[in-house]
């Protein structure tokens, strides 16, 4: 049901905080858009169930994108504003999760249909992880490639609860020679020729003991279109791999060759992951590990503030190794400032951090680069690849002191 | 498999087994996806597009793409053979010019 009063109290913040022009008529009109700052970027905000106003992306199937000032509310993303991103619009709508089961088959000794309850039953584990869509920023991607045209909103962090899926692996059994385990969910294609949504994990990675079959999403139930009742969570990985309304485990003794996993999702294989922009990589191999990130959360692109000392504030994030440290530029890159880090939630957790500068009067290009524990830091230029994917250049704020 | 189908087949494997504690779980989830509002522009073999494209994606997905003159008959041509070839789309022959042609003058 749409809350009448809910959506008007969403959007006159998220207008708000964007700075754009008439609210009034926005609010009025009960359409708001926003402007991703790409071109052909502008989209409806939408009220999706459990959902406050969100970017809409695409409806069918439905992808909408958080509004970048949701990160500066807080390190974690709150259920109805985190991003949602189907693929197939076969979606679930409707789950009863006392019928619920996730089978457990393939290379196994004892295959299993686990229901709810009997997952709940297991030792639970939680974890603070930020899931990020493979295509997050795709729109800033230059030059421009097809697919999802993102802004900065397809990622989101929560404290997720569940059962490590190694614990659920052992129980059935896992057989000598299997390879891999592969992950299908209940959302699916309305055509039958169209590949089925499935991704898989080498047998090694799916028993590490962080990934897991997460029931809980910020200590509440998984809304509906995040994967309700149960998804898998793959901290450090892209989004891709953490399958939602997760109902079939299968172990394989191969490498899977899907669609979803030997053709799509692919990055080049080499150093960088990229290549030249325009051209095609030689080799690819399936995307997996978060580039490392950072942004400012507190100031927004052409925002206009006061001369002298400003409060800087944000968060970075990487694959799994932590942040080592952040530091901001007030003059484009030529100079760094160290920042100090916020509460540490965990290696897989969006890491806050904040400074105080000291902005003269006039034009300032304010810069954040985070550097990850083992050293990865974000390039200066972005870095292309044919899919748009692991965009991490350093991001840019342009601001006015007066 | 479609989600009904799976769910219908989830929910016959469970009727055996299933005890007590798994009905004292949470509620079931019901929700209703608003109205689509993206539209196809009017123009020449608008209802070709309808016919062949709208059945597994809203229009947004086309709406959305980036424009310009690298945005042209190439890159939806390209558009429309993954449909086709990755996706089993079952566009005819004789259609897939007219597809091409609509989004290259609308989009």
């Amino acid at each position: 049901m749409l809350n009448r009063r809910r959506l008007l109290a969403g959007t006159t913040a998220t207008v708000a905080t964007l700075g754009a022009g008439s609210f009034l008529g926005s609010i009025k009109a009960l359409a708001a858009t926003v402007t991703l700052p790409f071109e052909n970027g502008e989209r409806p905000m939408a009220k999706y169930p459990q959902k406050r106003p969100l970017i809409l992306q695409t409806s069918r199937p439905p992808q909408l994108e958080t509004p970048f000032s949701v990160y500066n509310e807080g390190v974690i993303t709150p259920n109805d504003a985190f991003f949602v991103r189907y693929h197939l619009a076969g979606i679930p709508l409707d789950i009863d999760p006392a019928k619920f089961t996730i089978e457990v088959k393939g290379k196994v000794d004892k295959p299993l249909k686990l229901s709810l309850a009997d997952l709940k039953k297991m030792p639970a584990k939680e974890i603070v992880a930020v899931t990020q869509c493979s295509g997050n920023s795709r729109g800033f991607s230059t030059p421009r490639v097809a697919g999802g045209q993102s802004g900065n909103g397809a990622m989101g962090n929560a404290r997720w609860k569940g059962v490590p899926l190694k614990t659920v692996l052992e129980k059935a059994g896992v057989q000598a020679g299997a390879k891999q385990v592969v992950f299908g969910g209940l959302d699916g294609p309305v055509s039958d020729k169209t590949p089925d949504f499935a991704k898989a994990l080498d047998l090694d990675h799916a028993r590490d003991g962080e990934v897991m079959l997460a029931y809980s999403m910020n200590g509440t139930d998984l809304p509906m279109l995040n994967g309700f009742p149960v998804r898998l969570v793959v901290p450090g990985y892209y989004g891709t791999y953490w399958v939602k309304h997760l109902n079939e485990i299968t172990v394989i003794d191969s490498v899977y060759d899907n669609f979803w996993m030997k053709t799509a999702y692919r990055i080049p294989d080499n150093d960088c992951n990229c290549v030249e922009p325009g051209t095609a990589p030689k080799a690819t191999v399936p995307i997996n590990r978060f580039t490392v990130r950072s942004f400012i959360t507190n100031v927004q692109d052409g925002a206009k503030v006061k001369a002298g000392e400003t409060r800087l504030k944000g968060i970075a994030f990487d694959g799994g190794k932590g942040i080592k440290e952040v530091v901001v530029s007030i003059d484009g890159g030529k100079s760094w400032l160290p920042t100090k880090l916020g509460k540490n939630l965990g290696n897989y957790s969006f890491r806050e951090w904040h400074a105080t500068v000291k902005l003269p009067a006039g034009a300032h290009e304010l810069k954040v680069r985070a550097t990850s524990n083992d050293g990865k830091t974000q390039p200066m230029q972005a870095l292309w690849n044919p899919a748009g994917y692991l965009r991490n250049v350093v991001e840019t704020v342009r601001v006015t002191a007066a | 498999m479609k989600a009904s189908m799976r769910l219908a087949a989830a929910a016959l494997t469970l009727a055996a087994g299933m005890g007590l504690a798994a009905m004292a779980q949470a509620k079931p989830l019901k929700i209703t996806l608003p109205e689509e509002t993206a539209a196809f522009k009017p123009g020449t073999n608008r209802e070709v597009v309808m016919n062949n494209c709208t059945a597994c994606h809203s229009a947004d997905y086309v709406q959305t793409q980036p424009r310009g003159p690298k945005f042209k008959k190439d890159f939806w041509t390209a558009e429309v053979n993954k449909m086709i070839k990755v996706y089993g789309a079952p566009i005819e022959d004789a259609d897939i010019p007219k597809i091409v042609e609509y989004l290259t003058e609308n989009y």
